[in-house]
C-alpha cells in the first residue's frame, strides 16, 4: 500500500513542482501569460476524473491484496487450486480490452459501422467474461471450497467478486456511451467516452492480471519480500 | 529582494478561457430544490441532512453524560443503551456530520464560488453523490429501529466484539452499520472527485494554484486524502461484512464464547485494526485541514491583514497530508503489535507536530499588527486557536508512544481527541456559518444571538473537556458504563463529572438558540449587500446575492492577484478584490514593497 | 476586549487548576517511574507553550484591536522568523520524542530472568496462570478448552501439567523481581490495566502479547480492562495483591496445579 502511495505522490509531487509553489503570490499582479505561467492539465475534465477514479479503485485493489498478503501469512492458510477456466476467461477479457481499443480507433477515424460493431463485441465479450468467472466460482463450490471453508477461498471470492462488479460497472458505462451514441448522428461527440471506456478496460484487465498471478500463487515470492520489508 | 521585472501585469485580458460548464437547465421546482444538480443546492442540502443526524449524536451526548455523571439513577439507561450511545455519537460526528459538513457543505459551497468556476465539473454525478449520502443516513437511522438496535461496538468497531454476542446490536444493527459506510464511502467517491478535477480544471483565468484562498486548499487536500484513505474503511467493511454474514474468517480467530466454540478459525483482528486506522488518522486530517483553510480566512478578513507566511501554509497543508499516511499505528500502541513499529511510528507522529505548530504561529501571527474586528466569526475563529492549541499539545503526549501506555483508552484520550477533533472543528464550522451565512442568504445572522452561541460554547466545550483530561490522568478507563467501587477514584471525581455533565447540558441547550438564529435571520435578519466583510475572495465579488444558478452572470471573473491583499499600502481602501484590475497605484505598491 | 480578559482568565485558569487539581495520577507501584517521568516532561513543554500562545493570542488582540483610523501592516511573511520559529519547535519536540523513545526501548526489552506470568481474559472475567516448580510455562491452544480445563492448556505437554492455575481469585506478585506477563484472551480484545503499574497491553484472541514491570510497592490494586470488550467491559474487574516474596510463595502452594485440577475433573465425571 505504502509502495502505491509512494508512487501516486511522486505524480502529485511532479505536477505540484509545475505549478510554482514557491512563488510569491503577493508580489505579482495581473494574469500570468507566457513561459513563466504555471501549465495547466490539458486533458479533459472526464479524462481526469476517470484517472483519479482509477487511482481510488486502484487504492481498494492494492488493500485488498495487501490484506491478502497479512492474511495468507497466518497459519491456517491452505492454498488453493485455481480453476482452469481461470486462464480462458483472462484471454476472453484480453479481447474485450482489445476490442474496445479497436472501436476507439475507429470512433477517431470516423468509422461508425466499424465503432458499433466493435463495441457490440467488446461488450459482448465482458459479459462472457463475467458468465465465466461466475462458472468458475460454480465449480469451486462444486469443488467443496465454500466461501467460509479458508480464507484462501473467501479472499478468492472477495477479489474475483470486486473485479467483476468493476467490469459490470464498466458494462453500465459502455451501455450509456452506446445509447448517446445512437441517439446522436455526430460519432465526434461520442469520441470522448468510447475512449475513456476503452482506458477503463485496459485497467480492468491489468487488475485481474495481477490477481490471477496473485491467486494462483505467482506472485508468492513478490509478496514475500513485501513482508520481510515490513517485518 | 524582489523580482519585479518577472512580475507579468497585463491589463487587457480576455474574461474567460475556461470552458463554460455545460449547466443543466431546471424545468420545475423539483429539479430546481431537490434534484438539483446546483453545487450550492447540494451544498444545502448536505448541510442540512448533516446537522439533523448531528443534533441525533448531541442527544446521544446527552444520554452518555447523564448515565457518567448519575449512575443507577435513569431507568431508560442500561449498559446497552449505553454503549449503543457512544458509537452513534462517535459514529455520526466523525463521518456523517463532520466529514459530510466540511467536504460535501462548504467543499461544495465554496469551492467552485472561490475558484470562479460555474459549478463543479459533473453536477449530475455531484447530485448523485448526496442522494446516497442520504440513503448512507437513512440505513444508519434504521439501524436505530432494527431488532437489537444499533450496534454498541464503539466507533471503532472493532472485531472480533463488534459481530459477536455479548455486544448490543449485534444481529442487524452492525450489518446495517457497515452498510451504511459503504454506502457513504461510495457517495463520497463520487463528489471528492468532482471536487478535485473542480479545484484542478475548473479555475477562472489568472486564478493560480498559490493564488487559491487556503479554504480551497485545505478542502482540496482533505479530499485527496479521504479518496485515497476511504478505500481502507471500504476493505475492512466489506471484509467483516462477510465474518458477520457468510462465517468468513478475516478478523475471526478461534473463539470460544460461553463455553461454547465458534466456527471461526485463524483471522488477525489487528489486521482490521490496520486497515481502520489506516483510513482512521487521515480521517482527522480530513476534518482539520478544511478546519484550517477556513480558520485562515476568517482571521485574514476580520484582522483585515493578509494571512502570514501564505506559502508555509500550502507547504504546511501538503505536508502534513503526506504524512497523514505514515502515522495511523500510533492508535495501535497498545494493541500488542510489533513492538518495534512504536519508534517509527512516534517519530513521525511528533514529526507532523512541527507545519501544524507553524500553522498556529501563523495564524497568530497574523493577528499581530492587524486591525482587529471582533465580529462573532472572529471570536470563534481565536477560540478555535485556542482549543486547537491546548488539544493539539496533549496530543504530543499520546503520540509519543510510552507516555501513551499509561494514557490510552482512558479520558485522557476522550478529552484529547473531542478538543482537536470535535470542538475545534465544530468552533470553525459555526463561525464559517456566521461567516457565510450573508452570501448564502443576503442576510446577517443576529449578532446578539451568535455572541450568546459563542460564549457558552466556547467556555462550555473548554470546562467540559479540559478537567477531563485529569479523570484520565488518574486512570479513570473510557467506554465504561459506570467506575463504580474502586480504590483508585476518589468520591471528588464524582462531583467533577456531574459539573461537566451539568456544563454539557447548558452548551447542548445553547445550540438551540444557533438552530433558532438560522430560521429567524433567513426572514428577519439585517440585509447583508454582497460584501458585508468587505473580503476579497471571489465569492463576495458575485452579480448577485445570494449566486444565482451559474454564478458569474454572463462573464467568469478574471483574477488578477492573490486572495489576501488587506490593507495594501497607498491602497485606498483595506483590500482589493482578487478580480480587480491592477492600477497604477497598486503596481507602485509590489515594486516599492 | 472581553476577549483578551478571558483568554488570559482561561490560560491561567488552566495553570491553576493544574496545579489545584486533586484529580492527579495514582501513587506509582511499579518501576516505571520512567513513564511519569516523560509525561512531567511534557506537561512542562506543552504548557509553557500553550501559555505563550494563549497570552500572545491575547496581547494581539487587546493591543491592535479595532479602532477609528487604525490600519493593519502589510506583512506577507517572515522567512527568518518561521525558520526559527520551527527549528525551537523541532527542539522542543525533539526534547519530548528522546525520553520517550529511550523509555520506549526499556519497555520492549524484557531483562533475562524475568518471571513469566499468564493472564487470560474473557467475557468478563480475569483468569492467571503460573509455571509451577519447573518454571515453564505449557502450550496453549482455544480448541482444549473445555469444563476442566478453562485455559485450553495443552493435556498432552509435559511443562503444562504442574502449571498453576487461578480462575476467579485474587493475583498475587511478588515485590521486587521483573515480571514478563504473558497475554492471552480466548473471545475478544481485552487490555490488562492496573493504573498503579502504569503499563498496560491490549489481549487479543489468536496471539499472545506481553510487557514487563517489576512490582515495587507492597498493596492491593484493581484490576480494570482496557479495551472495549462489550457489554459487560465495565464489570470485569480482578485484584492485584503484591507483597513480599516468601509471603507469595506461600500463597501460590496453596493454589491448584493444572494436573490437579483436571484430575479433580475427572473423579467429578466419574
Amino acid at each position: 500500500m505504502l509502495a502505491f502511495l509512494a508512487v501516486l505522490a511522486t505524480i502529485a509531487a511532479w505536477w505540484l513542482s509545475q505549478q510554482g509553489l514557491a512563488a510569491k503570490p503577493w508580489l505579482e499582479e495581473g494574469v500570468p501569460v507566457g513561459p513563466r505561467a504555471p501549465r495547466r492539465i490539458s486533458t479533459e475534465p472526464a479524462k481526469l476524473g476517470l484517472g483519479l477514479f482509477l487511482a481510488v479503485a486502484g487504492a481498494l485493489f492494492v488493500l485488498l491484496i495487501s490484506g491478502y498478503f497479512m492474511r495468507k501469512g497466518l497459519p491456517d492458510w491452505r492454498p488453493l487450486p485455481m480453476p482452469p477456466l481461470l486462464f480462458v476467461t483472462t484471454g476472453v477479457l484480453a479481447a474485450s480490452s482489445l476490442l474496445l481499443r479497436l472501436a476507439r480507433r475507429s470512433a477517431e477515424r470516423g468509422a461508425r459501422e466499424e465503432t458499433q460493431l466493435a463495441l457490440t463485441a467488446g461488450a459482448a465479450t465482458a459479459i462472457v467474461f463475467v458468465a465465466g468467472q461466475m462458472a468458475a466460482w460454480r465449480q469451486m463450490l462444486e469443488g467443496g471450497f465454500g466461501i467460509a471453508g479458508n480464507p484462501s477461498n473467501t479472499f478468492f471470492y472477495l477479489l474475483t467478486g470486486v473485479h467483476a462488479l468493476h467490469v459490470l460497472g464498466g458494462l453500465a458505462a459502455l451501455a450509456w456511451t452506446f445509447a448517446k451514441m445512437r441517439e446522436s448522428d455526430d460519432l465526434a461527440s461520442t469520441r470522448s467516452p468510447i475512449g475513456l471506456c476503452a482506458l477503463y478496460w485496459d485497467f480492468l484487465l491489468v487488475v485481474w492480471l495481477v490477481l490471477l498471478a496473485i491467486l494462483t500463487g505467482f506472485a508468492d515470492g513478490l509478496g514475500e519480500i513485501c513482508g520481510r520489508l515490513l517485518s | 529582494m524582489v523580482d519585479v521585472t518577472a512580475r507579468t501585469i497585463e491589463t487587457a485580458v480576455p474574461p474567460a478561457e475556461v470552458p463554460d460548464v455545460e449547466l443543466y437547465h431546471p424545468k420545475s421546482w423539483l429539479t430546481t430544490w431537490v434534484f438539483s444538480q446546483d453545487a450550492k443546492i447540494i451544498a444545502i442540502q448536505y448541510s442540512m441532512t448533516a446537522l439533523t443526524i448531528g443534533l441525533v449524536a448531541l442527544v446521544a451526548s446527552w444520554l452518555i453524560r447523564l448515565q457518567l455523571a448519575f449512575p443507577n439513577t435513569f431507568s431508560f439507561m442500561d449498559a446497552a443503551t449505553y454503549y449503543q450511545a457512544v458509537t452513534v455519537h462517535g459514529m455520526i460526528m466523525v463521518i456523517y456530520l463532520l466529514t459530510a459538513v466540511f467536504l460535501g457543505g462548504f467543499g461544495n459551497y465554496l469551492i467552485p464560488l472561490m475558484i470562479g468556476a460555474r459549478d463543479m465539473v459533473f453536477p449530475y454525478v455531484n447530485m448523485l453523490s448526496y442522494w446516497i449520502y442520504l440513503a448512507a443516513v437513512l440505513v444508519l437511522v434504521a439501524s436505530f429501529f432494527a431488532p437489537g438496535g444499533p450496534t454498541g461496538a464503539g466507533w471503532t468497531l472493532y472485531p472480533p466484539q463488534a459481530i459477536l454476542e455479548g455486544t448490543p446490536g449485534y444481529s442487524a444493527g452492525i450489518i446495517l452499520m457497515l452498510a451504511s459506510l459503504i454506502l457513504f464511502i461510495i457517495g463520497f467517491t463520487m463528489g471528492g472527485l468532482n471536487y478535485v478535477v473542480t479545484v484542478l480544471q475548473g479555475r477562472t483565468r489568472g486564478m493560480t494554484l498559490m493564488r487559491m484562498p487556503l479554504t480551497v486548499w485545505g478542502i482540496f487536500t482533505a479530499t485527496v486524502i479521504a479518496l485515497l484513505a476511504f478505500p481502507a474503511l471500504f476493505v475492512g467493511a466489506v471484509m467483516m461484512l462477510l465474518d458477520r454474514a457468510l462465517g468468513t474468517s478475516f478478523f475471526m480467530p478461534a473463539i470460544i464464547q460461553a463455553g461454547e466454540h465458534l466456527k471461526y478459525n485463524g483471522g488477525s483482528p489487528i489486521l482490521f485494526q490496520h486497515l481502520f486506522w489506516f483510513f482512521g488518522h487521515p480521517e482527522v486530517y480530513i476534518v482539520a485541514l478544511p478546519a484550517f483553510g477556513m480558520v485562515s480566512d476568517l482571521i485574514s478578513t476580520h484582522a483585515r491583514k493578509n494571512i502570514f507566511g501564505y506559502r508555509m501554509m500550502v507547504w504546511a497543508i501538503i505536508s502534513i497530508a503526506v504524512l497523514s499516511f505514515v502515522v495511523w499505528a500510533h492508535h495501535m500502541y497498545v494493541s500488542g503489535m510489533y513492538p518495534a513499529f512504536g519508534f517509527f511510528f512516534a517519530t513521525t507522529t511528533l514529526i507532523i507536530a512541527v507545519p501544524t505548530a507553524l500553522k498556529v504561529y501563523n495564524w497568530v501571527l497574523t493577528l499581530w499588527r492587524g486591525d482587529i474586528h471582533l465580529t462573532v466569526p472572529m471570536l470563534f475563529a481565536i477560540a478555535f486557536i485556542v482549543t486547537f492549541v491546548n488539544g493539539g499539545l496533549t496530543g504530543l503526549f499520546l503520540g509519543n508512544v510510552v507516555v501513551d501506555v499509561p494514557l490510552s483508552d482512558t479520558m485522557f484520550v476522550v478529552a484529547h481527541f473531542h478538543m482537536v477533533m470535535g470542538v475545534a472543528p465544530i468552533l470553525v464550522v459555526f463561525g464559517a456559518i456566521y461567516h457565510w451565512y450573508p452570501k448564502i442568504t443576503g442576510r446577517m445572522l443576529n449578532e446578539v444571538m451568535g455572541q450568546v452561541h459563542f460564549w457558552i460554547t466556547f467556555l462550555g466545550a473548554y470546562a467540559i473537556f479540559f478537567p477531563m483530561h485529569y479523570l484520565g490522568l488518574l486512570g479513570v478507563p473510557r467506554r465504561y458504563f459506570e467506575i463504580g467501587q474502586t480504590s483508585f477514584v476518589p468520591p471528588s471525581a464524582e462531583t467533577l463529572n456531574i459539573f461537566i455533565t451539568v456544563v454539557a447540558l447548558v452548551v447542548g441547550i445553547a445550540q438551540l438558540v444557533f438552530v433558532f438564529n438560522l430560521f429567524w435571520s433567513l426572514k428577519k435578519g439585517r440585509e447583508s449587500g454582497p460584501n458585508p466583510w468587505r473580503a476579497t475572495s471571489l465569492e463576495w465579488q458575485t452579480p448577485e446575492t445570494p449566486p444565482g444558478h451559474g454564478n458569474w452572470g454572463k462573464e467568469l471573473p478574471v483574477v488578477y492577484r492573490w486572495a489576501y491583499d488587506y490593507s495594501v499600502p497607498g491602497a485606498e481602501q483595506d483590500f482589493i478584490p482578487q478580480n480587480e484590475p491592477p492600477s497604477a497605484l497598486n503596481g507602485a505598491r509590489a515594486a516599492g514593497h | 476586549m472581553a476577549v483578551a480578559v478571558v483568554l488570559v482568565l482561561v490560560a491561567l485558569g488552566s495553570v491553576v487548576f493544574h496545579m489545584l487539581s486533586p484529580w492527579w495520577w495514582t501513587p506509582i507501584a511499579s518501576n516505571w517511574g520512567f513513564i511519569d517521568n516523560t509525561i512531567l516532561i511534557t506537561f512542562w513543554i506543552t504548557g509553557a507553550v500553550f501559555v505563550a500562545v494563549v497570552l500572545f493570542t491575547a496581547y494581539c488582540i487587546y493591543t491592535f484591536r479595532h479602532r477609528e483610523g487604525l490600519r493593519a501592516d502589510y506583512e506577507p511573511e517572515n522567512q527568518k522568523l518561521e525558520t526559527w520559529l520551527g527549528l525551537g519547535t523541532a527542539l522542543g519536540v525533539a526534547a519530548m520524542l528522546t525520553p520517550g523513545l529511550v523509555v520506549w526501548y526499556q519497555f520492549v526489552t524484557v531483562p533475562e530472568g524475568a518471571a513469566e506470568i499468564e493472564v487470560v481474559g474473557q467475557q468478563w472475567s480475569w483468569a492467571y496462570r503460573f509455571p509451577g516448580p519447573d518454571g515453564k510455562l505449557g502450550t496453549t491452544d482455544v480448541r482444549y478448552i473445555g469444563p476442566d480445563n478453562p485455559l485450553g492448556l495443552n493435556p498432552s505437554d509435559p511443562n503444562g501439567s504442574d502449571d498453576v492455575i487461578v480462575d476467579g481469585g485474587d493475583l498475587h506478585l511478588p515485590r521486587g523481581g521483573p515480571i514478563k506477563v504473558l497475554l492471552r484472551s480466548t473471545d475478544v480484545l481485552h487490555d490488562f490495566y492496573v493504573p498503579e503499574f502504569r503499563a498496560k497491553m491490549d489481549m487479543i484472541p489468536g496471539t499472545v502479547t506481553y510487557f514487563w514491570l517489576t512490582p515495587t510497592r507492597d498493596g492491593t490494586f484493581d484490576i480494570l480492562c482496557a479495551e472495549y470488550c462489550g457489554v459487560g467491559h465495565a464489570n470485569m474487574r480482578g485484584t492485584v495483591v503484591v507483597e513480599d516474596a516468601a509471603k507469595q510463595k506461600a500463597w501460590l502452594s496453596q493454589q491448584k496445579s493444572f494436573a490437579e485440577l483436571s484430575a479433580r475433573g475427572r473423579t467429578a465425571a466419574r
